[in-house]
C-alpha cells in the first residue's frame, strides 16, 4: 500500500497549499487590497486555468488537436444560464447541468469527428464549435445576436477557486489512472496501444467527453460572473486562444496549463492600457517560446516530477562531491 | 495437446495485390511456430491479419475454441494474442516502467470513479500494476532503466521493452515480427535464450517471423514457409532445410 500512502500524501499537500492560496487571496479581495481590476483577472485567471487544463486533455494528453473548446463553454454558458434563470435552479446544480450539457454534445459530435486525424480533426472540431455558435445566434430565446441578459450574478472568487481545484485535482487522479494511461497511449502509438488492448476510441471519447464537461463548466462560471452570455464570447479565436495557453505551458503537462493560463491572462491586462503594442508583445512572446522553448515551458512534464528530478540531481550532485573530498 | 490457434483460408488483398492467399496455420498449446519467406512474401500481413489490425477478404480465425474473425485489435489482445511489430512501435516519449504499466491496464477493474476518487480498488490496483510492472522490467534486466524514456533505450533493448510490453498483457499467443532484426550476434544469442525461456516461464505459444535461419532453426518445433503470399512449405527444421521448392524459393533465382 505504499503507493496509495504516498499519493494521499503528496493529496493532502496540494490542498493544504491551495487553502492557503484560497484564503490569502481571499482576504486581500475582503480587504480590497486588490482592485476591482484585478479581481477580475483573478477570476479570469480561475476559469482560463479550467478550460487550459481540460483542453490539455484532449490536445497535449490524448493528443487529438481539437479547435473547438469555445464552443463547449457556450453550451456550458447558455445551460447553465437558463436553469438559474428560468428554472431558479441552485447555482450548484445549474452549473453541473450546463456541463453535463456540454458534455453530451461532446460526446454526440465526438464519436463521428473522432475518427478523424490531425488537421482533419482539427478542421471538424473548429468547424463544429462555430456550428454551435451560430446556432446560439439564431435561436431568439436566448436572445440571438444582442446575447442572453440578466443572467444572476452568482459567481464568485470562491466558486471559480474551489472548481479549479476540483478540476485540476479530477484531472490529475485521472491521468494517473489506467483511464488517463490510455488517453497518453493514444497520443504516443494508437496502432501499439490497440495491440496493447487497449480501446483507443474509448479513450478519445472519454477524453473528448471529460474535457467538454469542465469547458461547460467554465462557461457557466463565466456567464454568472458577467450576467450575460453573448455568442462573441465564444469564437473560433477563443478557441484559439486557449489552446496558445495550453501550448505556452507544454502540451500534455497541467502544471503547464496552469502557468499558462495564467500568464496569457495576466499578461492580456497588464498590457490593457496600451492595446496598441499588445499584440506585439504577445506576438514576440510566442515567437521566443518558439525559438528557445518549442516544447513549451513544461513540455510534457510536470512541475512535481521536475522538482524531484532536480533535488535528485543535487542530492547526486553531493553525494559524488563527497566521494571526491574522501579521495 | 488441443489447437490455441486455427486458420481457415485466410486471405488478404490490398486491391490487386494478394498479399496473403489461403493461410493455413494451427498451433498448439506450448509451441514455438517459425514464419518465414523472402522480402514481401506476405508475413507481416499475415501477421496484422491474426491481431484484427486488417479484416481479412476471405477466411476465419479459431482462437482458444472462439472465432475472432472481424474482431477488433483491442478485443483480440483481450481474448489473449499479443505482438511486437517488425518496426519497433514503443510508446517513445513514455518512460520503461509507463510502457509496460499502460499493457498491464487490461487486468485493472477499477472504475472511472474510483480512479478519480482514489478510492475502493484503485489504491490496491495500482501498486499491483506497479509491483507487477517492475518485475517483469526485472526479469528482462530493464529495471535499471524503468524511469529512462522508451526512445532513448539501444536498439536491443527496445526490442527486449518490447516483448515485456507484449507479455504484460498475459497472452496465450505472443507474435514475435523479426525480434532478431538490428541486434548484434552477442544480443541475438541472448534472444534466442530468452524465447525458449519465455515459453516455459509465461506458459505460451510463440509465432515468429524471423530473417535470421539459424535462430529459426535452433528454436522453432515447426515452421511455416510463406513465399508470394501462398504458403509454399510446413514442417520440422530438417524437413524445411531439405526442402527443394524452399531452397528454390530462396536461392532459386539467384543460384
Ligand atoms: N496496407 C497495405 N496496402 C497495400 N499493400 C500492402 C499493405 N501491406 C502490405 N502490402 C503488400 O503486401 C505484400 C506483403 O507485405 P508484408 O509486409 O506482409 O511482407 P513481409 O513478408 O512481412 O516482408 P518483410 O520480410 O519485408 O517484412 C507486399 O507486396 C506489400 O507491398
Ligand atoms: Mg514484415
Amino acid at each position: 500500500m505504499q503507493i496509495i500512502k504516498s499519493l494521499r500524501k503528496f493529496d493532502l499537500a496540494l490542498l493544504v497549499l491551495s487553502v492557503a492560496v484560497f484564503a490569502v487571496l481571499e482576504v486581500l479581495i475582503d480587504m480590497r487590497i486588490i482592485s476591482s481590476f484585478w479581481r477580475l483577472q483573478i477570476i479570469l485567471i480561475g476559469i482560463n486555468v479550467i478550460l487550459a487544463a481540460s483542453l490539455n486533455l484532449i490536445n497535449g494528453i490524448t493528443g487529438q488537436f481539437s479547435l473547438g473548446h469555445a464552443g463547449f463553454m457556450a453550451v456550458g454558458a447558455y445551460v447553465s444560464a437558463i436553469m438559474t434563470m428560468w428554472y431558479d435552479l441552485p447555482f450548484g446544480a445549474a452549473l453541473l447541468i450546463g456541463g453535463l450539457a456540454a458534455c453530451i454534445i461532446g460526446v454526440l459530435i465526438g464519436i463521428p469527428t473522432l475518427r478523424l486525424d490531425g488537421d482533419y480533426l482539427a478542421i471538424a472540431t473548429l468547424g463544429m464549435g462555430e456550428i454551435i455558435r451560430i446556432c446560439i445566434l439564431n435561436i431568439q430565446a436566448v436572445g440571438g445576436a444582442s446575447g442572453l441578459t440578466g443572467i444572476p450574478r452568482l459567481t464568485t472568487f470562491a466558486w471559480v477557486f474551489w472548481i479549479m481545484v476540483i478540476t485540476l485535482f479530477f484531472l490529475k487522479n485521472m491521468i494517473n489512472s489506467t483511464y488517463g494511461r490510455s488517453c497518453i497511449s493514444v497520443r504516443e502509438n494508437a496502432i501499439a496501444a490497440a495491440a496493447m488492448g487497449i480501446n483507443t476510441t474509448f479513450a478519445k471519447v472519454l477524453a473528448f467527453a471529460i474535457g467538454a464537461f469542465f469547458a461547460g463548466l467554465a462557461g457557466g462560471l463565466f456567464s454568472h460572473y458577467f450576467s450575460i452570455a453573448h455568442p462573441s464570447s465564444f469564437t473560433f479565436l477563443n478557441s484559439y486562444n486557449y489552446l496558445t495557453m495550453v501550448v505556452l505551458g507544454g502540451l500534455g503537462s497541467m502544471t503547464g496549463s496552469i502557468t499558462g493560463a495564467a500568464l496569457i491572462t495576466f499578461i492580456t491586462a497588464a498590457l490593457s492600457d496600451y492595446p496598441e503594442v499588445r499584440m506585439i508583445i504577445y506576438a514576440l512572446c510566442l515567437i521566443l517560446l518558439m525559438l528557445f522553448r518549442p516544447q513549451g515551458l513544461f513540455g510534457s512534464q510536470e512541475g512535481s516530477l521536475l522538482l524531484r528530478r532536480l533535488m535528485n540531481r543535487r542530492k547526486e550532485a553531493k553525494a559524488n562531491g563527497s566521494t571526491l573530498g574522501n579521495n | 495437446m488441443a489447437a490455441l490457434l486455427e486458420t481457415t483460408d485466410l486471405s488478404k488483398s490490398f486491391g490487386g495485390i494478394k498479399a496473403v492467399q489461403n493461410f493455413l496455420i494451427h498451433i498448439d498449446e506450448g509451441e514455438v511456430i517459425g514464419l518465414i519467406g523472402p522480402n514481401g512474401a506476405g508475413k507481416t500481413t499475415a501477421f496484422n491479419l491474426l491481431t484484427g489490425v486488417y479484416v481479412p477478404t476471405t477466411g476465419k480465425i479459431l482462437f482458444d475454441g472462439k472465432d475472432i474473425t472481424g474482431k477488433k485489435p483491442y478485443q483480440i489482445t483481450a481474448l489473449g494474442i499479443a505482438r511486437t511489430f517488425q518496426n519497433i512501435r514503443l510508446f517513445g516519449e513514455l518512460s520503461v516502467l509507463e510502457n509496460v504499466k499502460i499493457a498491464f491496464t487490461l487486468h485493472a477493474s477499477y472504475s472511472f470513479p474510483e480512479a478519480i476518487l482514489r478510492i475502493g480498488r484503485y489504491g490496491k490496483e495500482e501498486q499491483i500494476i506497479d509491483e507487477r510492472a517492475r518485475e517483469l522490467l526485472a526479469a528482462f534486466k530493464l529495471d535499471s532503466l524503468a524511469d529512462e524514456q522508451a526512445k532513448n533505450l539501444p536498439y536491443g533493448q527496445q526490442r527486449r521493452l518490447e516483448i515485456a510490453r507484449a507479455l504484460a498483457t498475459r497472452p496465450k499467443l505472443l507474435l514475435l515480427d523479426e525480434p532478431a532484426a538490428g541486434m548484434n550476434p552477442q544480443e541475438t544469442k541472448e534472444l534466442t535464450q530468452m524465447i525458449r525461456w519465455i515459453r516455459d516461464t509465461y506458459k505460451l505459444s510463440i509465432l515468429l517471423i524471423e530473417h535470421d535461419m539459424a535462430l529459426v532453426m535452433h528454436i522453432c518445433e515447426r515452421i511455416y514457409v510463406l513465399d508470394y503470399g501462398k504458403i509454399l512449405a510446413e514442417g520440422t527444421p530438417d524437413e524445411i532445410k531439405n526442402n527443394p521448392a524452399v531452397i528454390k524459393a530462396y536461392l532459386g533465382t539467384e543460384g
